[in-house]
């Protein structure tokens, strides 16, 4: 019997890399089975079973994706019975905490949010309060569900690959009654870039850019980055609002974060704060930003970022 | 139109916030009405006048739990523009975690739709001190009502109600029937600030206090005792320190990629 169930939505053409964390997170706790909403394409079956997951759930009704988040939890619960898993392991975006907040209640278990590890106990080690501390947390329940943040651990492979046997589960009949039903979607246009809330590099604008976002962007490609703003630059309507970083857009972890032209205001502050590495570009050597980043330039950034971008390009050769 | 808006008092982010106690609980001293539930009090109001108001009969009530301090929360909404105010408050609340939380507001929804039918409750997307967005989804999940949540848009019509989310790749619309729990982004709407008209009004509008008696809870359901998950340690974070800090003299560009090449981040 599997112990540890890992949830991956609509897994696509291949595994993406925070689902492969999630996979290799949930080796470590114990025996590892995977539920799969949506499509899996053979490449990500072989995927999940190089790292390691002994059985595949499958939902038998194809229209979870037609509603919010409950159908998705009450399959999960499904799953989970099923399985007999005690961890529950999930991604930390908006929409995997809510899945995570609903199976919660399903199981009565303790549901920990933005997680950065997981010891063998299953004790979860996070950081809250914008990263001014760091706090480790116990589910006191039978079953624990954690969500996950990205980037929290190397993604590796099982020593010896697995061929996971498929199961299909039925999500119980009420499931969609309660649900918020998606009548729309629209794609967004594919901008390339790593998403901000997975992405290992960041690179942020600010007020400093006055409306040019050109630099970032081009600094960001050269580094194969996601690009990030503040408050100020979103709402100046510079950029969407879904490159928000900070206490009211996207809490972001990589391991380097270049702000530009970011004063560094609290709430711009916390949504940095747990970076591995911070640079800062900005013109004011009085910005608070400064007295975070670990290299700092007082300098004008459409000159310094464009330089980086030629001698990063020159380097990549 | 019956609206219940959750509002909750947290730790001003402008200072240093810091966890107390046995249980690691957050020090709500200098505490203030969450930024993020101003917009959903916005958008109850909005949907309230575009009604009649008050005048015809429509509600929207501010409901706060915590200690004796969240009634500021609650104040602050009555000022802007909240019809009445409740405020959940019992020593055995304290330490309560979302699924404790959950429980004690689902009780309280049930408990203010006794008389009359709560048709929507409304929060913000997350609260700016715990900022983990549990609680909408699992106090829908306890009510058995639809969530919608992360609204960057609202419209109520004919038992309805119709949102629009965005997400990274996709933005997408989507219905539910009421009741529902809804949460909304900032992108939602302009909140207003509380003008003297509002400030005056606010003297004269009644604050209910409920008790777990009240609503039926037990105090073992919530607090440390019915929390499902524990903090079992808590450490400041050193703060971190300011590194190495050049003027530009042309070559700042080369001197940021030589820094990032040390760091092994190219």
């Amino acid at each position: 019997m599997a112990n540890v169930l890992v949830f991956i939505d609509n897994p696509g053409q291949a595994l993406k890399k925070s689902s492969l964390e999630l996979l290799t997170i949930a080796r470590s706790l114990g025996e590892t089975a995977v539920a799969v909403n949506g499509e899996l394409s053979d490449d990500a079956a072989g995927t999940l079973g190089a790292y390691g997951a002994a059985s595949i759930f499958r939902p038998a009704a194809a229209d979870l994706d037609d509603y919010l988040v409950a159908p998705k939890a009450a399959f999960l619960a499904a799953v989970a019975d099923k399985s007999g898993a005690t961890t529950v392991l999930l991604e930390n975006s908006p929409e995997g905490k809510e899945i995570a907040a609903r199976l919660g209640i399903r199981l009565s278990a303790g549901v920990i949010t933005d997680v950065i590890a997981v010891d063998a106990d299953g004790t979860a080690h996070k950081s809250v309060l914008a990263g001014s501390y760091t706090t480790t947390a116990k589910a006191t329940t039978p079953v624990t569900v954690l969500s996950v943040k990205a980037n929290s651990v190397d993604p590796e492979p099982a020593a010896a690959p697995v061929t996971p046997e498929t199961v299909t589960v039925d999500a119980p009949a009420d499931a969609t009654a309660a649900a918020a039903r998606i009548t729309s979607r629209e794609q967004k246009v594919a901008s390339g870039r790593p998403d901000l809330t997975d992405a290992r590099i960041v690179v942020a604008g600010g007020r400093g850019l006055d409306g040019d976002f050109g630099p970032v962007e081009e600094l960001a490609d050269a580094l194969g980055a996601a690009v990030g703003a503040s408050r100020a630059a979103t709402d100046a309507g510079w950029i969407s609002h879904d490159a928000q970083v900070g206490q009211t857009g996207k809490t972001v972890s990589p391991q380097l974060y270049i702000s530009a032209g970011i004063s560094g205001a609290i709430q711009q502050k916390a949504g940095m704060q747990t970076a591995k590495v911070i640079v800062a570009v900005n013109k004011d050597a009085e910005s608070p930003v400064f007295e975070i980043a670990d290299f700092g330039i007082v300098g004008d950034l459409f000159q310094v970022l464009p330089q980086a971008t030629e001698e990063i390009k020159k380097r990549k050769g | 139109m019956k609206i219940v808006v959750l509002v909750k008092h947290v730790p001003d982010a402008q200072f240093d916030r810091h966890l107390s106690g046995e249980g690691h609980t957050t020090d709500r001293d200098e505490s203030i009405l969450s930024e993020l539930d101003e917009y959903a009090l916005e958008a109850a109001l909005q949907l309230a006048e575009a009604r009649g108001g008050a005048k015809a009969g429509n509600k929207v009530i501010a409901l706060s739990m915590g200690p004796a301090g969240a009634v500021n929360a609650i104040k602050k909404s009555l000022q802007i523009g909240a019809t009445e105010g409740v405020h959940l408050t019992d020593g055995a609340l304290a330490g309560s975690d979302a699924a404790a939380t959950s429980l004690a507001l689902a009780a309280a929804v049930r408990h203010l739709g006794a008389d009359a039918p709560v048709d929507l409750v409304l929060t913000g997307m997350a609260s700016t001190d715990g900022e983990t967005s549990l609680v909408p989804a699992q106090l829908a999940e306890r009510l058995g009502l639809p969530q919608v949540t992360f609204a960057s848009s609202l419209d109520v019509d004919g038992g309805r109600v119709t949102a629009r989310r965005d997400a990274d790749t996709h933005s997408e619309t989507v219905e539910a029937s009421l009741p529902a729990v809804v949460s909304v982004t900032d992108q939602i709407n302009e909140p207003r600030y509380p003008n003297f008209k509002g400030i005056i009004a606010a003297k004269r509008k009644s604050i209910t206090t409920l008790s777990l008696a009240d609503i039926g809870v037990d105090s073992s359901q919530v607090g440390h005792a019915g929390s499902w998950t524990r903090v079992t340690a808590a450490e400041e974070r050193p703060p971190r320190t300011a590194g190495t800090i050049i003027t530009d003299e042309g070559d700042a560009g080369i001197k940021l990629v030589d820094f990032l090449a040390a760091q092994k981040l190219l």
